[in-house]
């Protein structure tokens, strides 16, 4: 609130000071010939920083909202963060025009160039790759169909509607209609991540839905320019029609294609990055946002083309960069779709209260209602269809999930304001706005109650493990052997292809050094050993309860030690901070070495934990084989890996030195405790200070 | 030439029945299976052995095994592994990997799930003890790619084991010793892979063109 009083104290000072500054420079000019004017000590310069000034504030405002719903829980609990940012932002629209300035209005430049891309990148960055391509057909017939039918349909049937109204409505022909159709008809991608990140639905409906609100961008892009011709020309003909045609597809693979092309040159580049670890992210960033632009140069789909971008990079910029380096990229892309997302929706809010707007009625309910009715028709239609195809069916409450959350939103609202010259735009805005307001204000709220009324499945909470992924790829081969041996070349058999080729050709070009051959289970292990290990580090304790549902590991020791072990442990962590898992895409998951580990704190838990160890393992006796439960590593300052289980020292192939394990458990104390206790701690503690500035293997 | 179209086809339905494929799912897979043995009665071993496609999979091993080992005929406890394997048998094996039905009541699927992961079971445990002990497990992830290296697919073993001991068996006192993971342990952790959606090849009901005869042994 104090913020609003400052905003527009300020506009208002500035307009006073405007003329009161040019006034000044004249008096100036004036009097410097006729008599020197006293230094001036103090003087106020607005204009200088004015418009870095108003965008730094509006930011700072946008942040202090979104602040400001995390302090009261109740309210962010029903709704969900968009609706609450747009009603801040109609607020703010408000007093803006209540005091008679010009509000910034959601420009489409500032729109599509600046706003959107964080958002496409990080959502294409972190997409889950196998669910996407398992369900990639299912996705495509929703997205191309899909919004083409409701093109069409809500064109239509506004056409016929509009022509039953009479009156103001008349002038409406098929062409505007049809463009009106192809405007609202897309799902958003902004809106749809906003909502349905917060209700942790299960994987196979985000990605459904999600995955349809991405690829529908060429759809919509082809449309959108198709009609906006047509309706200058005013005729259409055949040709023409087929053009367009012809036009999606070469949207769509054109902008993949892009993508592509900076997606490998940016892993390319990657690998040379070694001794410039600090720029980076600044590669993948930048690749990425030009093969946003290149794409939009030629009118291909840029959301299309930064998704390939991202998905194309991914995997070798990971295997390539340091992991600072990749916790920054993971930082910056949260952090800047976090903004983005919350400018948007107060701009929403904001364009709302000062567009001009021309209201009617009917245009308005038929539109709203047409959209739902189409999506519903839409869906419904298409799931019948697609099941006969799929495996996994899609059962009624899927189908109702992703119909109602087809969600419109500010792409829709750009859209509508990117048209010139059409005598019917300031209808259509309203009724894009009513449409976008509608949609994620009710549908926005109601879905969460109707995910836990209809029962629907949630998010698997827990992480990977590492039995999980073995039997995946195992199953993966063992699919793969049976189709073989059926002679059926399916699915599974040409991901194997892929893959293979993948790692015979490719990963040679983009992967600096050995890690190039690393295979994929190698590389899941020791990012899970890494994050076991640093996990351990902050906790300051070994024993993972299964509370911590990151830690597997687990000590054998007896109840009442237990017990003593727990209260200590508890005590311990209450004076660590303790991160609370909250339910946001914008917030990192618990990433251990986000904490800078200073030395002096990680020497304290080291020997804190090393004298713990000592007191309170118990020593598992014999065993004939050797003990699952137990394994120590130890460092090497020669980056080598020893395994102490068997007593013999070989030195494990030298991995990338970052990934070095601290121990996992105490041993099977064969004496190993006493002398190990000092010399580990010094390695390890060497070992930390490596993990903290992972450089290449030099 | 009727009479024994007819008995073929009272000889399909019977296996129909049995495995749960379809008859024209059996058509085509006794086609491939004619391909496989050379027109004989019975695969061996060399015959599937001898499929080129194979050669690179890093569980070939297992996978051919897995077709001659009693346990998966589903024929109560028999263990051990037969040398030749007839239609019915191949079919039998087959059947893991029929997709689910899709009316499938809960329990039905709970059947399947239980079923395929009895299949994957069984391929771990070569020695059919019940078990998959910690030997059993390394070698297995040895097998499987020997770009993994020995020491490294030793830990990768010994950490799975330690994951799976820690999720079943929390609360082992100090002298026990975990033998391996039992069927139960199985399913438990990989509970939350869903099999009975995972585990499956599309087997087509028509006779497409897809199964290429062209690569097959002779």
């Amino acid at each position: 609130l104090l913020l609003f009083l400052f905003l527009f104290f300020f506009h208002q000072g500035t307009q006073d000071n405007d003329t009161r500054a040019h006034g000044d420079e004249e008096h100036q000019q004036g009097n410097s010939t006729a008599h020197r004017k006293a230094f001036p000590v103090l003087s106020f310069n607005y204009e200088y920083v004015r418009k870095p000034f108003e965008i730094s504030l509006w930011i700072l405002l946008a942040l202090l909202m979104k602040l400001g719903f995390h302090v009261i829980p109740r309210v962010s609990h029903v709704v969900p963060e968009s609706c609450l940012l747009i009603f801040v932002g109609l607020l703010v629209g408000g007093v803006i025009k209540a005091i008679r300035q010009t509000a910034p209005v959601l420009d489409t430049d500032l729109f599509f160039l600046y706003l959107l891309p964080p958002i496409i990148l990080d959502a294409g960055y972190f997409l889950p790759i196998r669910p996407f391509t398992e369900n990639l057909g299912t996705i495509l017939v929703f997205a191309v169909v899909g919004t083409l039918w409701n093109a069409f349909f809500v064109g239509g049937a506004m056409y016929g509607v509009c022509q039953l109204e009479g009156g103001q409505l008349r002038g409406v022909d098929l062409l505007s209609c049809l463009l009106f159709g192809s405007i609202v008809s897309a799902v958003d991608p902004v809106a749809v991540l906003a909502v349905f990140e917060e209700i942790h639905i299960n994987e196979l409906l985000y990605i459904l839905v999600f995955g349809e609100s991405l690829l529908n961008d060429a759809v919509t892009v082809v449309l959108y320019h198709l009609f906006e011709e047509f309706s200058h020309a005013g005729v259409v003909t055949v040709a023409d029609a087929l053009l367009g045609g012809l036009c999606f597809f070469v949207v769509s693979c054109g902008g993949i294609l892009v993508g592509a092309i900076y997606g490998l040159l940016g892993a390319f580049t990657s690998r040379f990055t070694s001794h410039t670890r600090v720029i980076e992210p600044l590669f993948v960033f930048l690749y990425s946002y030009m093969a946003y632009l290149s794409a939009e140069v030629f009118h291909l789909s840029g959301i299309m083309s930064l998704i390939a971008c991202g998905v194309v990079m991914r995997p070798y910029v990971e295997a390539n960069i340091s992991h600072k380096s990749y916790t920054t990229v993971k930082y910056f892309l949260k952090m800047w779709s976090s903004v983005s997302e919350t400018l948007i929706f107060i701009f929403l809010g904001v364009s709302t209260v000062a567009g001009p707007h021309a209201w009617n009625w009917t245009f308005v309910i038929v539109t709203v209602v047409l959209c739902l009715v189409s999506r519903v028709l839409g869906v419904v239609g298409l799931t019948f269809v697609i099941n006969k195809f799929r495996i996994v069916k899609l059962t009624k409450k899927d189908q109702f999930i992703v119909a109602y959350g087809g969600l419109r939103g500010a792409i829709a609202f750009s859209l509508g304001f990117l048209l010139t010259g059409n005598k019917m735009k300031d209808l259509f805005l309203t009724a894009i706005i009513t449409l976008i307001f509608f949609t994620v204000f009710v549908q926005g709220m109601t879905i969460r109650p109707l995910v836990e009324l209809l029962e629907v499945k949630k998010k698997r909470e827990c992480d990977g493990s590492i039995n999980e992924e073995i039997h995946t790829q195992f199953l993966d081969h063992l699919l793969v052997g049976i189709e073989d041996i059926c002679g059926h070349y399916g699915h599974h058999h040409w991901k194997d292809k892929l893959s293979r080729f993948n790692k015979a050709y490719v990963k040679k070009w983009l992967i600096a050094g050995d890690r190039s051959t690393e295979p994929q289970l190698l590389s899941f292990y020791n990012k899970m050993e890494m994050k076991q290990a640093m996990m351990m580090v902050e906790s300051g304790g070994v024993f993972g309860q299964n509370e911590r549902k990151n830690t597997r590991l687990i000590t054998v020791i007896s109840k009442s030690r237990e017990m003593e072990v727990r209260k200590m442990l508890h005590s311990n962590m209450q004076k660590n901070r303790q991160r609370l898992r909250s339910y946001s895409r914008h917030d990192l998951m618990m990433d251990p070495f986000e904490d800078d580990v200073s030395e002096v704190r990680f020497r304290k838990q080291r020997v804190e934990m090393e004298r713990r160890m000592s007191h309170y393992l118990t020593v598992p006796a014999k065993r004939p084989e050797p003990p699952p439960s137990v394994r120590r590593v130890a460092f090497e300052p020669a980056h080598r890996v020893y395994t102490y289980d068997d007593g013999e020292g070989t030195p494990v192939e030298a991995r990338r030195n970052a990934s070095n394990p601290v121990s996992l458990l105490n041993e099977s104390g064969r004496g190993f405790q006493e002398e190990e206790e000092e010399e580990k701690e010094e390695e390890q503690f060497k070992a930390l200070r490596r993990l903290s500035d992972p450089g290449p293997k030099s | 030439q009727q009479q024994q179209q007819q008995q073929q086809r009272r000889h399909y339905e019977e296996l129909a029945h049995k495995s749960g494929f379809s008859t024209e799912q059996i058509k085509n897979l006794h086609k491939r299976f004619r391909q496989l043995s050379g027109n004989k009665e019975t695969i061996s071993r060399a015959n599937l052995d001898s499929i080129p496609a194979l050669a690179n999979n890093p569980i070939k091993k297992q996978i051919i095994d897995a077709f001659f080992d009693k346990r998966n005929q589903r024929q109560d406890d028999e263990v051990g592994s037969l040398e030749e394997i007839g239609l019915e048998q191949f079919l039998m094996v087959m059947s893991h990997f029929r997709p689910p039905a899709h009316k499938s009541g809960e329990e039905e699927r709970q059947a399947a799930r239980r079923q395929k992961l009895r299949f994957l079971f069984n391929m771990h445990d070569t020695d059919g003890d019940g078990i998959i002990t910690l030997v059993e497990y390394r070698k297995e992830l040895l097998s499987k790619s020997g770009a993994i290296g020995h020491q490294a697919a030793k830990a990768i073993a010994d950490a799975a084991m330690l994951e799976v001991a820690s999720t079943n068996a929390p609360h082992m006192a100090p002298d026990d010793f975990y033998e391996g993971i039992t069927f139960e342990h199985f399913q438990q952790i990989l509970k939350g892979l869903e099999m009975e959606s995972r585990m499956h090849i599309r087997f087509l009901d028509v006779d497409t063109t897809t199964m290429r005869c062209g690569k097959a042994t002779s």
